[in-house]
């Protein structure tokens, strides 16, 4: 098998050629990989045809590789404790959390060094990351195979309410596996990209994500291609998986089982309760037959009404944010020009019923729910890949969550506020309130609310290397950036000097760089080949795509280079092609480093280049706009 | 050639610095330079785009956000002449303000613990938003005349504006806790 795709010493990859990036829904029940392929965006199966992927990962012992989806289902009841399900719900959460989330589920948490959470296994203990991981590399090669091709990029979908804690922790899963993020797209997003709304000249639209843990509703305008969220909001716990525990438990009650059911009970419990769930979106009655262990077992039937009338407060939860994402955007029900609906949850009669009541019209639905986000990564991933597309897109995201730091009193002061535009950066000033005093805690904190206990605490920033002043003469400027991907970074410059402080992240909930460095070389998929190998080929990646990079650029803006300019960029490309094509790692990410800083002022010049284009086609569309309103 | 990031917010949307800003042209422009600068575009480019286009990125959003804002709008420009909010040290505001920011505020109050608050708060952030249109008529008017008179009554108004935008979010957080 093809894994890798070396080009000969001198050569790139014809530049024509194809590239394929995958998109993954990472589910809480089920993921899936998608790729466009010959223009249409298509899930790739296993090899025994099946679409999904159980979001289920099975460890097992003596030094045996963990399995991954229907095998490990097909295990869970057996073997509970080693047999994780539903991992997505543990993301970026701390051990408080899970006992929020009460004793549904059925493992055993042990607490680490920082506050992640970690799941006792028989291979020992596991972060929810590294499970992840699990089920990120088995698509990543189901995807390799079907394309043969080593495929390392990816658009990974996360619920659009999912905070900064939640997100760092897939993008760190992906790192894991080996995958690069080209980006992290919200779910509710990607389904809109998936129908194609894009091709609707313009209007707002709903997008409602019921899936297995997670509940997300966004509202987007769409404009001449371009994507923009106006408003999100959500509840990133609460989904179908809710909806099995209230079957669950009612029959429970019915079946006169104790509440302290164990492990092995809870899991068959819930399986019967997943499937009885699903048989009444086709039919009206169910009879179930409950195995209730020691050789008992109970008889009885679920009806379509009394699953609705277990379920409705879970749906009615959905409601609240979707009326507070419209008040947000600011727009009413009857401005909604068409409801989307994505999530299997949404499959439940019941659920489409409420929706349709909600908006005043009846929701689309024509895309499978549950292929349809992965299905929208994979149409992204190809655009940011660089595969051209006929019509021009771009999506507009926003942050979920308010972003804020501790002040005085345990207090938050708020420094971006929810569905702000990302990227987006915020600077704010601090001052010292010691003499000499050269270090600063910044505690940032995600949430509406006002006091820190009632926010989620997202990491600590201790800046460092402020340069010794009277108290109050500092003026440190502390700037915090969201990326694309909706993840937090911070930096801090002291005004008066211009030094620059050392920031050091706590993350509350995460993994620090060194952990996953730990991980990376632990990990059973690299344990077997050579450290050194990875290394090199990671470097290698990076290179290729730099020198692609700087090739493009070259071929489409030399023009804004000077003589020695463009052969100074030229000489550092010869440079790094000579060390990507040796052995040595290090050498490669210096010529990287070198090349980088060389492109500079070119990197600069292009991106003054797009603004100057960009006012200058606005001449062209305000002409258009103002065509189209004539009659 | 001269950074895109030493620009000023209007002249990076390609604007005459002035308080007069129409919101539709502003959109337009805005949809433009994102089509151009977002990382979406640059995905597949260089570290050093991928940072730069980032950069930039946020930077249109700020802009744009701070254009859009009539409050924002004015602040920014009184920024750019150099005048100072003095928000920390300066708190002296014009007594009759100050009387009627207290009635606004005890009306909050009053209605956080009436029987059906979901009318009367809409009546009230009606009753806010009027008078905001009302200041920002002013707004434009002190801004227009460019002497230190007028400077100084548009740094008034823009706190005032400032305190009933504050207002106004109180409200809309309120409306929030109630629904």
């Amino acid at each position: 098998m093809a894994l890798f795709q070396i080009s000969e010493p001198g050569q790139s990859p014809a530049p024509h050629e194809r590239r394929y990036a995958v998109g993954i829904d990472l589910g809480t029940t089920n993921s899936l990989v998608a790729c466009l392929r010959n223009g249409v965006a298509e899930t790739l199966p296993d090899e025994s045809g099946r679409h999904l992927l159980p979001s289920v990962v099975h460890y097992r012992s003596n030094g045996k590789e963990p399995v991954v989806g229907y095998e490990a289902v097909a295990v869970a009841h057996e073997d509970p404790l080693n047999t994780i399900a539903s991992v997505k719900r543990l993301m970026g959460r701390g051990i408080e959390d899970v006992r929020q989330l009460g004793k549904s589920l059925p493992y055993e948490f042990i607490r680490g060094d920082t506050a992640m959470l970690r799941l006792r296994t028989v291979v020992g203990e596991r972060t929810p990351v590294e499970i992840s991981a699990e089920i990120l590399k088995k698509l990543k090669a189901r995807a390799s195979e079907s394309l043969s091709a080593e495929i390392t990029d990816a658009v990974i979908t996360v619920p659009a309410y999912f905070d900064d804690a939640q997100r760092q922790a897939t993008k760190d899963a992906a790192r894991l596996a080996g995958l690069t993020v080209l980006r992290l797209l919200n779910e509710p997003t990607a389904a809109a990209i998936a129908y194609g709304l894009d091709k609707n000249p313009q209007g707002v639209y709903a997008v409602y994500d019921l899936g297995g843990g997670t509940f997300d509703i966004s509202l987007l305008r769409l404009n001449r291609g371009i994507f923009e969220v106006i408003a999100t909001a959500g509840d990133s716990a609460l989904g179908g998986d809710d909806m099995d525990h209230a079957i669950a438990e009612w029959i429970m009650q019915q079946a006169n089982i104790a509440d302290d059911a164990d492990h092995r009970q809870m899991r068959r419990l819930l399986r019967d309760a997943r499937v009885a769930k699903e048989a009444l979106t086709r039919s009206e009655r169910v009879s179930l037959n409950i195995d209730c262990g020691k050789g008992n077992s109970w008889q009885g039937e679920l009806s379509r009404d009394r699953l609705n009338a277990l379920i409705d407060s879970l749906i009615d939860r959905t409601l609240s944010p979707s009326r507070r994402a419209l008040r947000d955007a600011g727009v009413t029900t009857r401005e909604v020009d068409g409801v989307v609906l994505v999530g299997g949850a949404t499959r439940i009669p019941r659920v489409r019923e409420k929706v349709a009541q909600f908006f005043g019209r009846e929701p689309l639905a024509d895309i499978d729910p549950d292929k349809v986000v992965a299905l929208g990564a994979a149409l992204q991933a190809d655009i940011l890949i660089g595969n051209k597309r006929e019509e021009e897109m771009l999506l507009l995201d926003v942050i979920p969550l308010s972003l804020g730091i501790e002040i005085m009193g345990g207090m938050v002061e708020k420094i971006i506020r929810r569905n702000t535009t990302i990227p987006v950066s915020k600077s704010q000033n601090f001052t010292t309130f010691k003499d000499g005093q050269t270090a600063l805690l910044i505690h940032v904190l995600q949430g509406e609310r006002e006091l820190v206990s009632d926010c989620r605490s997202l990491a600590r920033f201790e800046l460092r290397g402020i340069p010794p002043m009277t108290a109050g003469a500092a003026r440190i400027r502390v700037t915090f950036q969201i990326d694309a991907d909706g993840l937090l970074s911070v930096s801090a410059q002291e005004q008066t000097t211009g030094v620059a402080s050392s920031v050091v992240v706590k993350p509350s909930y995460g993994l620090t760089d060194s952990e996953i460095e730990r991980m990376l070389r632990e990990s059973i998929m690299h344990a077997s080949a050579d450290d050194v190998v990875r290394k090199l080929r990671e470097q290698q990646i990076d290179a290729d795509r730099l020198m692609e990079a700087v090739r493009a650029a070259l071929a489409a803006d030399s023009a804004l280079l000077e003589a020695k300019e463009r052969s100074d960029i030229e000489d550092g490309l010869k440079k790094l092609e000579a060390m990507r094509n040796g052995e040595d790692a290090e050498a490669i990410k210096q010529a990287i480093k070198s090349l980088d800083q060389t492109t500079q002022t070119f990197a600069q010049r292009r991106m003054d280049e797009n603004i100057r284009k960009a006012l200058a086609g606005h001449k062209l569309e305000e002409f258009d706009a103002a065509r189209d309103k004539t009659p | 050639m001269r950074a895109a990031s030493g620009k000023n917010y209007f002249e990076l949307f390609g604007l005459p610095v002035s308080f007069d800003v129409d919101a539709d042209d502003l959109t337009l422009r805005y949809r433009e330079l994102q089509r151009h600068v977002h990382p979406d575009k640059f995905a597949n480019a260089s570290d050093q785009e991928r940072r730069l286009s980032l950069q930039m990125t946020a930077l249109v959003n700020e802009a744009f956000q701070t254009l859009k804002d009539p409050v924002r709008r004015g602040r920014y420009l009184l920024d750019l002449r150099g005048i100072d909010m003095g928000e920390e040290t300066d708190t002296a505001m014009d007594p009759a303000f100050l009387m009627e920011q207290m009635e606004l505020r005890e009306n909050l109050d009053e209605i956080r613990q009436a029987d059906n608050p979901g009318k009367q708060l809409a009546e009230l952030a009606n009753q806010i938003d009027q008078r905001m249109l009302e200041k920002i008529v002013q707004l434009r008017g002190a801004l227009n005349l460019d002497s230190s008179k007028e400077t100084s009554r548009a740094r008034n108004l823009v706190r005032e504006m400032q305190f009933l935008q504050k207002m106004h979010h109180e409200i809309d957080n309120l409306e929030e806790e109630l629904t």
